[in-house]
């Protein structure tokens, strides 16, 4: 088979990636997928808070997706879905697997890479302790919940105030669980503000900052963990640590793009981000290939990966082969990573997208060009789990664009 | 039915025992405590087919290790078990290292295991990743890798086929003889037998004193591992040791058949025969340890840790003998390390001691030394991924994403006797990966439920008292 455009992921992204190359011109759009359903994670996050962006309406998960599969739909984006990609190769040659296509190849001009993110697990985090039944990831539990119909416990801790887990608390207390905690090793939430307040505070269920699970505990399933307050350097202080009684430990501590076949095609990669270093276009390093959603960077608002989504699949039905001309962007002072990596110098505005290193209140968010200042925005709170971005215009870069966070506009 | 031999512990000893045992025409049965094989040490452990420089000359140990060592090849080929010859470094920082790299190196040629100094720069060219303090390396080109459970699973279902009995949930609590007959409570059944091969592990010292045969004392030791993920490029060619210190043989790093590697383990003595809890200590320790053999080792490429139990030996050697106080009564026990490599040799010993004590050693013409094992989806070629999906659109729903194992793997593994979680896991790999069950778990529970008929949530991770779901939604409500 043959292809203008070839998605790999019908999730948020690819969706939105698929339309917009539809509306670019390109003929023939293939999303592929390895689920049964399209929308990605979205049918399973039941709840609202999805849209305010770009409908100004609260949707919930599942309603969102339903938008723009009606869309690509409409649109006449071919889908395959229950296939899984195994390879590309270097000629844009795609191997997937499905019950419906056995093994089939498909040959595209441009591929857009939107694969999302997993789950770090108790095992990454090297987490001590026993290994029993009840220790799951906030987004296992929130399929058993709310695609299965089952619980995944009653008495429950959570580790990690990522979206899911602030999600989560609220659901398990909804579906008749116990939530006694959240903890977060951090001195601040790796969650949206909103979440904190709508999902723990609305339910009295405590955040303990700066604490960890130090041991889980239980030979079959989990009877409890053992927590404790972490010093300024993240270790656990041995006389804080006390036993809480629970059987089911519930981890939301970070998402890691799935980059599996963008490192099998050997494309440069951020150490920051975990996904591809892209240009404004959303070009990664190979010639044609994409990349965007959580694939490329992790986000909070699904409303920011259909905006990002959408350039990608632009980019990619009006791709040729052309050389580009370059500029590098700098996280500086106060930044973890900005994405895009690179911005092409063709006349249109730019957003950058960086994310705090910590949590300030009342600074500015600044982009620089040599040593001038392009553009800036002073920021009631900045917090490394809300996404930031600065809009610089094309005409102001003469060089690299550093982004920093700062207290005062120098 | 009266058994002619009953091995009790279906690690890889007895499994192998077994097997064994199950060429000859005779009635065997293999009793196990817990809901699957490998469920004690063969289930964590190195996986390391150790050369057989290191144990002592004229142990059981160094006599048992270099024939198992040499027998491992075929043994693997015939129960299609991954196996890589890959060979071992023990890698030495400074002089006190070297000396016991020479000490190492006598001890191999007394046990008649070829061995080689190398300097650290001949060290560091057939493993580059190798730290450039490293001075001296012991290499042994016969040492290798294996992988653990699969042995034990195959040597196992090797022996079913062959017409052994497998029973599970089945501890044994009590032995008695009558008339020359053992009669083994084992969990909710009496077994009878004529010979017992204790194959225990961790309790062969309870078994042993059960049957009125040698008193010894068993005590766990346990190590603590960190796995990392595939994709991590501080990878190893061969097994890498530290020179044995006055504290031990010290934390290793290996490469796995499954590409991943492995690091570990710690020793700490300890009294509870169940506490297999990993702790940051050991797990720092251990991390720091490979750090110092391959600097680039990165932290944030763990994918799991955990923490499994050595029988330790109070003779520091091998207890395998026929009891002097018990008749027909044998003890495998004490199967410390190296016992993995030892076990194709310990079988066939035991093998030929049970003849010895009047078991029949008539052949049974249709038993087979030839197990095939899951033909695994994601390592065959795109011409027989082809193949193996026109014969079942089951190996075109790939299951686990991160290790690309199908449905159709799945449904073998449960047809070979998974019934957990970690039944799938251990047999098909499902589950293993960098998400570590992460995507996988609801949709291998769904198959187990499916082909075990039975409620979604009556699916368990490891066995008894191990359910993943408490109920339905608003049950509690």
């Amino acid at each position: 088979m043959k292809a203008d455009v070839a998605v790999i992921g019908a999730g948020p992204a690819g969706l939105a990636a698929a339309i917009a190359a539809k509306e670019n011109g390109a003929k023939r759009v293939v999303v592929l997928d390895r689920e049964a359903y399209k929308g990605g994670i979205l049918p399973q996050c039941i709840h609202n808070g999805f849209g305010l962006h770009i409908f100004g309406e609260e949707l919930t998960g599942p309603e969102y997706a339903a938008r723009y599969i009606d869309m690509a739909d409409n649109a006449g984006v071919t889908f395959m879905m229950e296939t899984m990609v195994l390879s590309i190769d270097e000629h844009k040659v795609i191997t997937a697997v499905g019950k419906d296509v056995g093994i089939t190849t498909i040959e595209a001009k441009a591929i857009v890479l939107a694969m999302g993110c997993r789950e770090r697990s108790s095992g990454a985090l090297m987490l001590p302790g026993d290994r029993p039944a009840g220790v799951m990831s906030a987004g296992t539990a929130q399929r058993f919940v709310n695609m299965e119909g089952y619980m995944p416990g009653k008495d429950v801790v959570i580790l990690g105030s990522g979206d899911i887990g602030l999600i989560m608390a609220r659901r398990m207390t909804l579906e008749g669980a116990n939530v006694k905690m959240v903890l977060e090793l951090m001195p601040y939430s790796g969650g949206l503000t909103r979440n904190i307040v709508q999902c723990l505070d609305d339910f009295d269920i405590p955040l303990k900052l700066s604490h960890t699970v130090v041991k889980m505990h239980g030979k079959q399933r989990l009877t409890g963990v053992t927590i404790a307050k972490v010093d300024e350097n993240l270790n656990p202080i041995e006389s804080t640590s006390e036993f809480v009684s629970c059987d089911t430990l519930l981890l939301s501590v970070g998402l890691i793009p799935e980059n599996e076949l963008a490192m099998g095609l050997n494309i440069q990669m951020d150490s920051v981000t975990g996904g591809a270093v892209v240009d404004s276009d959303m070009q990664t390093s190979m010639d044609g290939v994409f990349a965007c959603g959580n694939a490329l960077q992790v986000h909070d608002l699904v409303d920011f990966v259909t905006e990002e989504a959408s350039r990608a699949g632009k980019a990619a039905a009006q791709y040729k082969k052309i050389a580009k001309l370059f500029v590098n962007t700098i996280a500086g002072s106060g930044v973890r990573y900005v994405v895009p990596q690179k911005l092409v110098r063709d006349g249109i505005d730019k957003t950058l997208f960086f994310r705090a290193t910590k949590v300030t209140r009342g600074w500015y968010t600044i982009a620089r060009c040599r040593g001038k200042i392009i553009a800036s925005r002073k920021r009631v709170m900045c917090a490394p789990g809300e996404m930031e971005n600065l809009v610089i215009k094309d005409a102001d870069i003469s060089g690299g664009v550093t982004v920093t966070i700062e207290e005062t506009k120098t | 039915m009266i058994y002619d031999a009953a091995i009790i512990g279906a690690g890889v000893i007895g499994s192998m025992i077994a097997r064994e045992l199950s060429m000859l025409d005779i009635r065997v049965c293999l009793i196990e405590a817990k809901d699957d094989v490998a469920s004690g040490a063969s289930r964590a452990n190195s996986g390391i087919v150790h050369a057989g420089y290191d144990a002592k000359p004229g142990s059981f140990k160094a006599k048992f290790n270099v024939l198992g060592c040499a027998m491992m090849k075929q043994t693997t080929d015939e129960l299609g078990v991954p196996f890589e010859n890959c060979g071992s470094l023990v890698v030495a920082f400074n002089k006190q290292d070297e000396l016991a790299l020479a000490e190492l190196k006598r001890r191999g040629d007394a046990n008649g295991v070829p061995t080689q100094i190398l300097t650290g720069a001949q060290a560091r060219e057939i493993d580059p990743m190798l730290s450039e303090k490293i001075t001296s390396a012991l290499y042994a080109k016969s040492a290798g890798i294996v992988c653990p459970f699969s042995l034990t699973i195959a040597a196992s279902e090797n022996a079913i086929a062959n017409g052994v009995k497998l029973y599970l949930n089945s501890e044994v609590t009590d032995i008695a003889r009558k008339d020359g007959v053992y009669e083994i409570a084992a969990g909710e059944r009496d077994i009878s037998a004529r010979i017992i091969v204790n194959a225990a592990g961790l309790y062969s010292d309870e078994i042993s004193k059960m049957a009125g045969a040698e008193q010894f004392i068993i005590k766990p030791r346990k190590g603590e591992y960190i796995v990392f993920d595939k994709e991590m490029k501080a990878r190893t060619n061969n097994v890498i040791f530290r020179a044995p210190t006055k504290l031990g043989k010290g934390v290793l790093l290996a490469p796995t058949v499954y590409r991943n590697m492995l690091a570990g383990p710690t020793a700490q003595n300890i009294e509870d025969k169940q506490d297999k809890a990993t702790s940051p200590d050991g797990l720092k320790k251990v991390l720091n340890s490979v750090i110092e053999y391959v600097p680039s080792i990165e932290r944030g490429k763990a994918i799991t840790v955990f923490a499994g139990l050595r029988a330790k030996s109070p003779t520091h050697d091998f207890i395998i003998g026929a009891s002097q106080s018990a008749d027909n009564f044998v003890n495998v026990a004490g199967i410390e390390s190296p016992g993995l490599s030892s076990a194709p040799a310990i079988a066939q010993h035991v093998k030929d001691l049970l003849v010895s004590l009047g078991l029949s050693d008539k052949k049974d013409p249709s038993a087979t030394r030839k197990r095939e094992p899951i033909e695994v989806f994601a390592n065959a070629t795109l011409e027989r991924k082809k193949q193996m999906i026109a014969s079942d659109k089951n190996y075109a729903n790939i299951v686990c994403r991160c290790e690309y194992v199908t449905e159709a793997e799945i449904i073998e593994s449960i047809r070979r006797g998974a019934r957990t979680v970690d039944g799938v896991k251990f047999r098909a790999a499902a589950g293993t990966g960098r998400c570590h069950g992460g995507f996988c778990m609801p949709r291998v529970m769904d198959i187990l439920a499916r082909e075990l008929s039975k409620d979604y949530s009556e699916i368990q991770k490891s066995g008894k008292g191990s359910r993943v779901l408490t109920g339905k939604t608003k049950e509690a409500l």
